[in-house]
């Protein structure tokens, strides 16, 4: 089981706090965007880098990074 | 200063400002919060004392604005609590008022008038009337306010704000004049005559089995605010409706109807009763709560009588309330004195015989 | 690779269920809030507590948090966390009040909490401005900080010198506790949340009043990304308003 976050698109207004915390860069501005007219951030970790460390939640003032799971 | 009251139905000589605090402790006044003024500060020499020996809350505030938000946070749980003060210092607290107010918070506030504005001097006065009828707070709201004129009714009317303000969940002024807060008579305490009111309902308590409950007064949505308004003054009409109170003598038949509440009520009324012996139809009544005011009695009476005439320690207050409920159907006259000692039975009399002439 | 997740990061149950905070990108509020909500839950104390709000951009707490709630008029959160533990001294109760609530108009009901020894806590967002009403000078406004109402900056001249809140508080004999804590990165994050937690302890031991100060941002106001900012709190303000717990009767010397 990989270690990964679950972002709650609906809160998230784009601050990209968290792109900064992540030690792996697994963040990064993606192209979606939602209702509250911000380019979401995008958890991409093909290689399964993710440390579960929770930085980006902790850092996240919105808790858009929503639950975080560590391997 | 020391000397405790207690529950008793025997009677017992004491000022006007140690009967409402003694009143406080036997209605179960949990919380007593506040700063020194006079002509009040025996209230809150007398809490200090009491409020200690018997374990309930007490703090000497840092000053009236915290006082009575002190006040607000005991009552926001559902608490018993109070604080005093008087006129230039009322002021201070007229925010906390209109907060109360709109949070629905039974708190119960004495203030016993001294002249004003400003910082005025520490005579009796009733230059508040407007402070606690009309209030100096935000917005559209009332305060439940009780004018005493004896300190038996200071004991009474201190058990009675108690219930209302938690029957209604209103704020509650218990509106003394120096005079009275001074003055001794005789007064029986008895017991509480009034049930105690359930605030499980709402008072805040911690959000255990049930969800978070929140006393606020900010109302981002307008049309909110405006169902609330609706509400709360749909409340104030329930309180008309329910709690008016006035005491009324000689007035069927009378040509002339002196209006008058608190300390000068009594100089008011040894005038009627003689000016009754020189024949002249002279009748009295004094409004007890003064909201809610007694308009709808004045306006039937305005049918009878020929001439109101409201006497007041202040430059005329109360008089405004008659004429909107005398509608201007007959004169409406002013006996006063802007502050210091009523006007004087004699005083009044030879107004009275004059006004009668005309 | 282990084959078990463990959850190391969820919404705190004292956050309203679905609540969704109304504060501006970036802005330290939220993460304040959230660790306030975290230490209810580690203590338990959730559904024993009473929590004041006050006015400002910290007023919206009583949205956020699944806790009862009173709404103080501005400045006097002090004043009704007063009477709602003296009433019930039994209940567990806190303000959260921003910078110039608590050390502006508010000063006295403060200053009077702490001197009286209040069983209560009192968390203070620093953000050196008046963020609400759209950033106008506030007491802990930074010498040079331009504002709505320091349009060339603050100069002594005209507005004086900023308050260290902190330091103040902890010279008052009823301070059980009083520390400066920074939102600027997530290990002083950490720390923030102990010194709530280490705050909250010291309330429920009976030990008399506790107080975190929290340095935060208000990028909005500020004109700053949300990046700036958290710069700005550790080049500009940190000098001045320096982390640190300035008071511990609990600590051995």
């Amino acid at each position: 089981m990989m270690s990964h976050i679950v972002i709650d698109e609906s809160k998230c207004k784009g601050c990209y706090l968290c792109i900064d915390e992540c030690p792996k860069k697994l963040l990064k501005i993606g192209e979606k965007v939602n209702n509250l007219g911000v380019r979401l951030v995008e958890f991409d970790d093909p290689n399964h880098e993710c440390l579960g460390c929770a930085m980006c939640a902790t850092r996240c003032p919105d808790l858009a990074i929503k639950e975080v799971y560590k391997g | 200063m020391t000397e405790c009251l207690t529950k008793t139905n025997k009677k017992i000589l004491t000022k006007g400002n140690y009967a409402i605090a003694n009143a406080a402790i036997i209605a179960g006044c949990e919380c007593y919060f506040g700063y020194p003024i006079t002509p009040q500060s025996e209230i809150g020499e007398f809490m200090s004392g009491k409020m200690q020996e018997l374990k309930r809350a007490y703090v000497s505030a840092e000053s009236e604005l915290a006082a009575i938000n002190m006040v607000l946070g005991a009552c926001s749980t559902g608490a018993k609590a109070m604080t005093s003060s008087s006129s230039c210092a009322v002021a201070l607290m007229q925010e906390a008022l209109s907060y109360a107010a709109s949070d629905e918070l039974p708190i119960v506030l004495v203030s016993v008038m001294r002249g004003g504005p400003g910082l005025g001097n520490i005579y009796p006065s009733q230059g508040d009337y407007n402070q606690a009828t009309i209030g100096g707070g935000d917005g559209d709201y009332k305060l439940i306010a009780l004018a005493p004129a004896t300190v038996q009714e200071c004991v009474d009317l201190t058990y009675k704000a108690f219930y209302l303000a938690h029957k209604y969940k209103n704020p509650t002024v218990i509106l003394a004049d120096g005079l009275l807060g001074q003055m001794m008579e005789p007064v029986e305490f008895g017991e509480y005559p009034y049930p105690e009111v359930d605030n499980s309902g709402w008072a805040l308590t911690g959000a255990k089995g049930r969800s978070a409950r929140v006393i606020r007064s900010y109302a981002p949505s307008a049309d909110n605010q405006c169902e609330f308004l609706n509400r709360l003054h749909a409340k104030y009409k329930m309180i008309e409706h329910n709690e008016t109170q006035w005491e009324e003598i000689n007035t069927e038949d009378a040509d002339i109807i002196l209006v008058s509440f608190g300390s000068p009520a009594r100089n008011a009324k040894s005038a009627m009763k003689e000016c009754r012996k020189l024949g002249l139809k002279v009748g009295i009544l004094r409004p007890i709560t003064l909201f809610p005011f007694p308009s709808k009695r004045i306006s039937e009476l305005a049918n009878t009588a020929k001439k109101f005439i409201s006497v007041e320690i202040n430059m005329g207050q109360m008089i405004r309330d008659i004429k909107l409920a005398v509608n201007g159907k007959v004169p409406v006259e002013l006996i006063n004195r802007p502050v210091g000692n009523p006007p004087s039975v004699d005083e009044i009399v030879e107004r009275i015989i004059k006004e009668s002439e005309e | 690779m282990t084959n078990t997740l463990t959850q190391i990061f969820k919404i705190p149950d004292s956050i309203k269920k679905g609540a969704k905070f109304s504060f501006c990108p970036g802005c330290d509020h939220g993460v304040a809030v959230r660790l306030v909500a975290e230490v209810l839950d580690e203590l338990g104390l959730r559904e024993n507590t009473i929590a004041v709000a006050s006015i400002g951009c910290s007023v919206t707490l009583y949205d956020f948090l699944e806790v009862d709630s009173l709404e103080a008029p501005h400045g006097r959160a002090l004043a009704e966390a007063t009477g709602i533990k003296r009433a019930r001294p039994d209940k567990f109760v806190f303000t959260y009040q921003g910078d110039g609530d608590f050390a502006s108009i508010g000063m006295a009901e403060s200053m009077h909490s702490a001197l009286r020894g209040e069983n209560v806590t009192a968390i203070c967002i620093n953000n050196t401005t008046y963020g609400m009403t759209g950033g106008q000078l506030g007491p802990t406004t930074l010498l040079g900080q331009v504002t709505t109402t320091s349009p060339t900056g603050r100069n002594v001249e005209y507005y004086g010198y900023p308050i260290k809140i902190t330091e103040h508080i902890a010279l008052c004999d009823g301070t059980a506790y009083a520390a400066r804590v920074s939102l600027d990165t997530v290990p002083n994050i950490r720390k923030a949340k102990a010194a709530i937690k280490k705050a909250f302890e010291i309330q429920m031991k009976g030990l008399g009043f506790s107080f975190v100060e929290i340095l935060a941002t208000c990028p909005t106001n500020w004109k700053k990304t949300p990046q700036q900012a958290h710069q700005r709190v550790r080049e500009e303000m940190m000098p001045v308003f320096k982390p640190g717990v300035y008071k511990d009767i609990t600590a051995n010397n």
